[in-house]
């Protein structure tokens, strides 16, 4: 396609590891980014506005809950859903970030554990673009221990009353539908809870320094009253959200690969033509440096995701590796934005380039989706058996 | 209605062109093959016919070239089937990189006429590589049908397409009887991003061979040579007050402005 001009970086030649289809899957997302997307994200990360328009074109390509099969889902396999999250945070961590949560924490956890009605009414409409959806999981005292949740739902009859609150929610503002999990006699459940329901309500959080191109939000539930079929069936206790998370961070492990791919593509562009003490600088040693350093943690990255979406479509991937990809991938991603940065001196801090968003949308991902230390303590308790978190 | 598109991989336009050290190949280290812009234009549009046209309108794409490896030019037929085209056609080539315009033309033509009835065949103005700007008009004489090239905006009513035509300083509003050939210029259509659910598809779409004796090349390319590097560039002052000196020597010396 002639659209796209960017040649990811590609030093083992993984490319060569990909189906055709896989490579088509990542050459129209590459295309769309190019495209569609860059050329209008500074404009939204300076505005802290979300693309809304792009919402329809991601259904219409296909992007969303792309790696789900039936209910007009792409049904792509696990390493080309992987490719699209990497070009999608090749243009912004924000945007990839609607994708993702739409996928991996609204559609497939209605797509696993939802009633065949709420699949038949709700994924379509998502897959297509023509609603949108959030998940609540986090609350403003409660991020990394989930199971302190505070947020209730009681049954009466054929009612639920859902109280409480929830934060940090991508997505919340503009979502249609909100996947809620809420503590009830029965352990915690998920719950469908609808816009415009009374006593629900959706406020954006404002002030942010990071995903500025993305919607995060409170969620707010007081007294609000749900029909006794607005619960997922077959969503029993908390390890469905962790479920749920473990499909998102998949793809973040991906998209942190789509970011230092831009950067590393910018910082090598930047080096070699700006010119300081009658050469470029990229001729210089520190230079080269910080340059191999970034490469060196894209490389490694890739051929993480690569393997990981691999053992994913065996079946074979566990929990840990997911938190291997996540943590650390998004530690070199924000390691890669930070000398990105660093080499594009002063001009690094404007939004006329790219290295500074991602360096600031960086700090979000480093937290969000399982924190960095969180998946540390994952990694721990796979070594030692011993759960240090708990 | 029977529309064909003839494409071509080539490698995309994010390459790099290195001679390999024997001065007669492009050194194919790294280099990635893609469907150049302008087949891609072709593509487009002949889809977009199709789909206007009501009744039994298909799309066959034709392809030449390598059978396996990264220049597999099927892969660019799965490109062009993932987009929306019916059938793709496939003719081996074992030496393309040795192959003059004329030669490809005629394995063009001999697969199109094997197609039994076509009605309209989209060429990309040029392929992108070796800038020939040759195989579309070549293929629509060993056809015997006309030829518009540069096509910026192209449409059929019953027999006649009218096409506007990208000419110097103008366009021209061309009618010509079908069956014709056009060639694409960026501007015929908008390019398209295949989908998700299409790239899947485009697997299960047929793609047959056509084989064709290939003739004994009729030009021979002795060598192939890399463009002088650029000269470095001349700082004639700074700011507004360098504008006058600037634009003396971009008159007198790079000959670049006229007035």
């Amino acid at each position: 396609m002639a659209g796209h001009a960017f040649r990811g970086e590609d030093f083992f030649s993984l490319d060569d590891l990909l189906s055709d289809e896989e490579r088509a899957v990542r050459d129209a997302a590459r295309a769309f980014v190019s495209d569609k997307i860059i050329p209008i994200v500074e404009k939204h990360h300076r505005n802290a506005t979300f693309p809304t328009e792009l919402i329809p074109q991601f259904g219409e390509m296909g992007f969303l809950g792309a790696n789900l099969h039936g209910y007009d889902c792409a049904g792509v396999n696990n390493v080309a859903y992987g490719l699209i999250m990497q070009e999608l945070e090749r243009g912004d961590s924000g945007v990839r970030s609607y994708c993702s949560v739409k996928g991996g924490l609204v559609m497939y956890p209605i797509f696993s554990f939802g009633s065949e009605k709420q699949k038949d009414h709700w994924l379509p409409l998502l897959a297509k673009g023509q609603k949108t959806g959030c998940f609540g999981l986090s609350e403003p005292d409660h991020g990394s221990d989930p199971a302190g949740m505070e947020t209730k739902a009681e049954l009466k009859g054929d009612t639920w009353t859902l109280n409480g609150a929830k934060r940090w929610i991508t997505n919340g503002t503009i979502a249609d539908v909100a996947v809620v999990w809420a503590r009830t006699k029965e352990g915690i459940r998920g719950f469908l809870v609808e816009k415009g329901m009374k006593g629900y309500s959706a406020p954006p959080i404002e002030g942010k320094f990071s995903l500025r191109a993305s919607v995060t939000s409170e969620l707010v539930f007081e007294d609000v009253k749900l029909p006794k079929d607005a619960v997922l069936p077959k969503a029993d206790g908390l390890k469905a959200p962790l479920m749920c998370l473990t499909q998102a961070r998949y793809g973040i492990a991906w998209g942190a690969v789509g970011s230092m791919m831009a950067v590393l593509d910018e910082a090598v562009h930047y080096t070699k033509s700006r010119v300081q003490f009658g050469k470029p600088i990229a001729s210089f040693q520190l230079v080269q440096e910080k340059l191999v350093e970034m490469h060196t943690m894209l490389t490694h990255a890739q051929l993480t995701c690569l393997r990981m979406g691999r053992m994913k479509d065996e079946n074979k991937l566990k929990p840990h590796h997911v938190s291997f990809g996540k943590r650390n991938n998004v530690r070199s991603a924000r390691e890669v934005a930070k000398l990105g940065r660093e080499l594009l001196g002063a001009n690094g801090i404007c939004d006329e380039y790219q290295v500074g968003r991602h360096m600031c949308n960086m700090e979000s991902v480093y937290t969000y989706e399982g924190t960095h230390e969180i998946h540390t303590l994952v990694l721990g308790e796979h070594l030692t058996g011993i759960a240090a978190y708990k | 209605m029977q529309i064909i598109v003839c494409v071509k991989a080539v490698p995309d336009t994010a390459t790099r062109i290195k001679i390999a050290s024997n001065g007669q190949k492009i050194d194919q280290e790294g280099v990635k093959y893609a469907l150049g812009p302008y087949d891609a234009r072709a593509c487009a549009k002949a889809i977009e016919l199709r789909d206007a046209i009501k009744g039994d309108s298909k799309v066959i794409a034709i392809a030449s070239g390598f059978s396996d490896g990264e220049r597999d030019a099927k892969k660019r037929l799965k490109d062009v089937l993932a987009l929306g085209a019916d059938k793709g056609v496939f003719i081996a080539d074992p030496d393309p990189e040795h192959r003059d315009p004329l030669s490809v033309a005629q394995a063009l033509a001999a697969a199109i006429k094997a197609q039994g009835k076509w009605d309209l065949v989209l060429f990309g103005r040029q392929a992108v590589d070796d800038q020939n700007l040759a195989v579309g008009p070549m293929t629509a004489a060993l056809l015997g049908v006309a030829c518009v090239t540069d096509a910026v905006a192209l449409e059929v009513t019953g027999d006649k397409a009218v096409v506007t035509r990208a000419a110097e300083s103008r366009t021209e509003t061309i009618e010509v009887k079908l069956p014709a050939c056009v060639t694409a210029q960026r501007d015929l259509a908008e390019e398209k991003y295949p989908k998700l659910k299409d790239i899947l598809g485009a697997g299960k779409k047929p793609i047959e061979t056509f084989a064709f004796a290939w003739p004994a090349p009729a030009w021979e390319v002795k060598k192939l040579s890399a463009p002088p590097p650029r000269q470095a560039g001349k700082i004639v002052g700074e700011g507004p007050d360098a504008v006058p000196k600037l634009l003396e020597l971009l008159q007198s010396e790079a000959k670049a402005l006229t007035f």
